[in-house]
């Protein structure tokens, strides 16, 4: 095992990079821990990002977090693409492993490992997932030309996948669990006024049709409890996001849902040393310059912890 | 079709699938991908190094499915990155989604096991 770093950071989204920039410029020298193929985080998988202050006309996704990793490069953060398999957090020297065997030490850890895609909990979505299922509006949305599809939920990102989809399919279906949309004005606008687009109100996914291809998704009305079905050959699912905290429950204070709990307006968990910012804290703002917010937080934080260490350490020498 | 030993992943067109992963005395791996795809970029290197660590066991082929829709379609590919091992020509297994390398590696190891 090599040496005692000051800081390890997991997670490489708009939170990691951005708490990796802080303390790298602070003179940290932080490891980033930065996920093997999931590097970049949830922008990695959109197109045109339009909110991130700072850029008139909007930014691709991919390249937003591209400068960012470069910009946290500059100040020498030490990036390594590889997966956090184990975490040991308690006691001052906290360590982590890693999916290509390597394990690293440090006396602080940020955790923003972000959030993964909510599941309908449907059996047959996993056997039909590559078969008609999918996530991803922008990898495969391609697949679906002339074709009809439905995507399931009713925020932003089901707004986004929907009226992305339209370039490709004939039609697509948005089956949403209540009779309005969360997604904010200019999304639902957007979706609501595109001619290719029809909604299924108040409507709950039951089940899907399909041997080895998706052909129908089957819905219950929530007020009238009518069933029905919706003929598909491709359904999206955007229905929100659960916190990648799954390496730390138990050790490191999660509510109800998994979001890790942090105290006040601080970053810092129930673990000295370990801290949390980005959507792995956040179900309520969840967007990228909150992640990026909340990084730079807990950059601070962890330098103003190590600070506070060293100051004991060298109380301790002296006397 | 070449017994030449690939160290790296090779690109396949419509005509030339059934040379590279058909016809392969080895067994193949097609990575169905494309250009615009966040998570088939992210796995792309990590099929570079299993192309060289598994050379002239396993054979990478790589399907660009923007430009060849057709072979896509044949094998029912609707989500990219999917990797489709074959041998013997036929498909022996599906996996959707860019994985981490210690997962590839296992079902490389299975794939020539
Ligand atoms: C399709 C889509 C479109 C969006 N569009 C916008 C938009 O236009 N504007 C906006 O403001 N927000 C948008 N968002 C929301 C925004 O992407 C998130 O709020 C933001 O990315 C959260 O940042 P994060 O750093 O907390 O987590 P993430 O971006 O999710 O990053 C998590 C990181 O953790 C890493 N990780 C996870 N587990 C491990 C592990 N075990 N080991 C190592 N690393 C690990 C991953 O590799 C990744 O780098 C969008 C989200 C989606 C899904």
């Amino acid at each position: 095992m090599s040496e005692t770093r000051n800081l390890i950071i997991v997670g490489s989204g708009p939170a990691g990079y951005t708490a990796a920039i802080y303390a790298a410029r602070a003179g940290l020298e932080p490891l980033v821990i930065a996920g093997s193929v999931t590097a970049g985080g949830a922008l990695m998988n959109t197109t045109e990002v339009e909110n991130f202050p700072g850029f008139v006309e909007g930014i691709q996704g991919p390249e937003l977090m591209e400068t960012l990793q470069g910009q946290a490069e500059r100040f020498g953060a030490d990036i390594q693409f590889d997966d956090a398999t184990e975490l040991s957090l308690e006691g001052p020297v906290k360590t982590v492993k890693t999916g290509l065997g390597k394990e690293y030490s440090a006396k602080a850890v940020i955790l923003a490992t972000g959030s993964a895609y909510r599941e309908l909990g449907l059996d047959d979505e996993k056997r039909l997932s590559g078969k008609g299922v999918s996530w991803c509006a922008t990898c495969d949305g391609f697949f679906f030309r002339d074709q009809d599809v439905v995507v399931i939920g009713g925020g932003d990102s089901a707004m986004e996948e929907a009226t992305f989809l339209t370039r490709f399919a004939s039609k697509v279906t948005v089956i949403h669990r209540r009779d309005e949309l969360r997604a904010s004005k200019i999304m639902a606008d957007r979706a609501k006024n595109d001619p290719k687009i029809e909604f299924v109100w108040n409507a709950e996914v039951t089940g899907l049709d399909g041997d080895d291809k998706l052909t129908a998704v089957n819905v219950r009305d929530r007020v009238t409890g009518v069933e029905s079905s919706v003929p598909a050959t491709g359904m999206f699912v955007a229905i929100g996001h659960v916190p990648r905290s799954e390496l730390v429950t138990g050790v490191v204070d999660t509510d109800a849902e998994g979001y890790v709990q942090v105290q006040g307006r601080t970053t810092a968990t129930n673990v000295d040393g370990v801290f949390a910012c980005g959507d792995l804290v956040d179900n309520r703002y969840r967007q990228a310059i909150t992640a990026a917010g909340s990084g730079c937080a807990a950059a601070l934080d962890a330098q103003h912890f190590l600070d506070t260490l060293a100051d004991v350490e060298l109380a301790e020498v002296s006397a | 079709m070449t017994d030449a030993v690939h160290a790296a992943p090779v690109a396949a067109t419509e005509d030339t699938f059934q040379a590279e992963v058909i016809d392969s005395p080895i067994p193949v791996v097609v990575d169905f991908w494309a250009a615009w795809c966040g998570p088939c970029r992210a796995v792309a290197p990590v099929l570079d190094e299993l192309a060289a660590d598994y050379a002239g066991r396993v054979k990478v082929v790589k399907v660009d499915t923007d430009a060849h829709p057709n072979v896509a379609m044949v094998y029912g590919v609707t989500s990219i990155p999917t990797l489709t091992f074959f041998n013997g020509g036929e498909v022996v297994k599906s996996v959707v989604g860019a994985k981490p390398k210690p997962t590839l590696a296992a079902l490389f190891d299975e794939a020539i096991a």
